[in-house]
């Protein structure tokens, strides 16, 4: 299919999705089971991840300094970067990779076994059941998730700060409130936003256009995580150009 | 005959697949409460007609009157309607996997009535006692055999005590006892419920049971429409020929 013609089915969801929100009240226990599923279920992953990657940043910043830049800056640079980027969007990789997946190949199996057929032939409109329980909790759940992974990574830059570069808490912390703006966390919250958004979508779109049995299930998981990793990373760009020459300019 | 009231008329429904040309201009009328049962070789769209019948495909030409009303060309929420009056029974069960089987039945319910748990449970054992599986209320369809999903969907189908039920397949894969409960079961829905149903088959003593009048789809078409009797002795050559399942004649696999 032509991507104008994808685009163009991507919208008709999405206004007819818009047109069930007044229905949210209907939704509401799938969207918390949905909630549950992508914030809790992705914890494990979200621990390590952000973990490791506030200790890589680190020791990075460690390393690039050379001493010519005080060790305290260590901490600032950990703590605007995980607060602005990292955190932000390695949450949306990593967790859009399994969410994204997983809607994909439940929707997509329920299409070819003809159960969304049957929803709508039980008069429940198959996008409000569906469809908008897991976006309203991928863009909930995503910020919450990257508040969690932003505050990992923090930590995980202090204990690889104090255990590998041999600097003291203080200095660390020193330096992360340093630099700390509010407006940092409120743009990595937006842009996670965008991200649960873009990865509960790519999801529902890919299931619901499922053809082709158990291989086109598999394709349509394939589809959502590659799309909707592209579109995190296109539309990372094109926030940090609006929220910070727009929103945050000072 | 001519004062009957017509639940469904379907007027020059044509579909197609891509270059597959399914439905080539379907005539039908189907009348309030009556029982019309629709034969044709595997393949030639009998699936696909019943599907437009509820508004799960659009038609590229024609239209599906469901009370008078147009459904071919009918906004979202006028369909959602439309949809309660209907039951389907699909080819391959289609229950819910994330459910468990009271669940499945009682879905419908719980979605268009406010009923508490324990009316959902009660209602979702009535329609499973129906068809025998009032055990089986806990389980999930994946523990379940094919003849048991058909069953289970069948009550799901059931459970909102709809006007017009479209059943595809209902006895296929079923042993000949039960077949012959699900046949009753169909007629009983029929005659004490004025329900108008819609049966495609390809098991014949399950058709001359349930039918008041037979139609049979070929190559796209309505090409014979019939009582129990006229069918039984037609000369149509079509008709003999997939009534006698005989490999030789005019009808050729689609
Ligand atoms: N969604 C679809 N996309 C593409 N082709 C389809 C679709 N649904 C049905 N077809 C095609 O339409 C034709 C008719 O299918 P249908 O399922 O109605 O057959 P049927 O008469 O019900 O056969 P059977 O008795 O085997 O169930 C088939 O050739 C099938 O390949
Ligand atoms: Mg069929």
């Amino acid at each position: 299919m032509g991507a104008v013609a994808e685009l163009g089915e991507l919208t008709i969801l999405v206004g007819r999705m818009i047109r069930t929100l007044p229905k949210l009240h209907k939704t509401l226990r799938l969207t918390l089971v949905q909630m549950n599923e992508m914030g809790v279920g992705s914890l494990p992953l979200v621990v390590v991840t952000s973990f490791f990657t506030g200790g890589v940043a680190a020791v990075q910043a460690a390393y690039q300094f050379q001493g010519w830049i005080p060790d305290k800056f260590v901490g600032s640079v950990v703590g605007r970067s995980v607060l602005i980027e990292l955190g932000p969007v390695l949450t949306g990789l990593v967790v859009g990779g399994r969410v994204g997946a997983s809607i994909a190949a439940e929707l997509g199996t329920m299409k070819v076994t003809e159960q969304i057929d049957a929803l709508e032939a039980l008069a429940i409109d198959s996008i409000r059941y569906l469809v908008l329980p897991r976006f309203i909790a991928g863009a909930v759940m995503i910020p919450v998730v990257t508040i969690f992974a932003n505050a990992l990574a923090i930590f995980g830059g202090l204990l690889a700060a104090v255990g590998s570069i041999g600097m003291s808490t203080g200095t660390y912390i020193e330096g992360l409130r340093f630099f700390f703006e509010m407006s940092d966390v409120w743009s990595g919250m937006i842009k996670s936003l965008v991200f649960g958004a873009i990865i509960a979508l790519m999801g529902c779109y890919y299931g619901l256009q499922t053809s082709g049995g158990a291989e086109g299930v598999g394709r349509s998981a394939t589809r959502a995580v590659v799309s909707s990793c592209l579109l995190i990373l296109i539309s990372d760009y094109i926030l940090a150009e609006f929220l910070f020459s727009w929103l945050f300019a000072e | 005959m001519s004062e009957r009231e017509i639940a469904l008329s379907v007027r020059g429904v044509e579909k197609s697949f891509g270059r597959q040309r399914v439905l080539r201009g379907v005539d039908l009328d189907i009348y309030k409460g009556e029982s019309l049962v629709i034969i044709g070789p595997s393949g030639c769209g009998k699936s696909v007609l019943l599907r437009h019948l509820i508004g799960l495909h659009e038609p590229d030409a024609g239209s599906v009157h469901v009370n008078g009303v147009d459904i071919a060309h009918m906004n979202r929420s006028s369909l959602y309607e439309v949809r309660k009056k209907f039951g389907m029974l699909f080819q391959n069960s289609a229950l819910f996997d994330s459910m468990t089987v009271g669940e499945n039945v009682a879905i419908g319910l719980k979605e268009h009535f406010n009923l508490s748990r324990a009316e959902l449970h009660k209602t979702a054992l009535v329609q499973l006692d129906l068809v025998g599986l009032a055990d089986a209320v806990h389980k999930r369809p994946s523990e379940l055999s094919g003849g048991m999903r058909k069953r289970v969907a069948l009550a799901r189908t059931i459970a909102m005590d709809p006007e017009i039920i479209l059943y595809d397949e209902p006895t296929t894969g079923l042993d000949p006892i039960t077949a012959d409960v699900i046949n009753n079961l169909i007629r009983s829905l029929q005659k004490r419920f004025h329900a108008t149903s819609i049966t495609v088959t390809h098991d014949m003593v399950s058709a001359y049971k349930i039918a008041d009048r037979i139609a049979m789809l070929h190559k796209g078409q309505i090409i014979y429409e019939g009582s129990v009797h006229e069918v039984q002795t037609t000369d149509n050559p079509y008709v003999k020929q997939f009534i006698h399942g005989t490999a030789e004649g005019p009808v050729t696999a689609a």
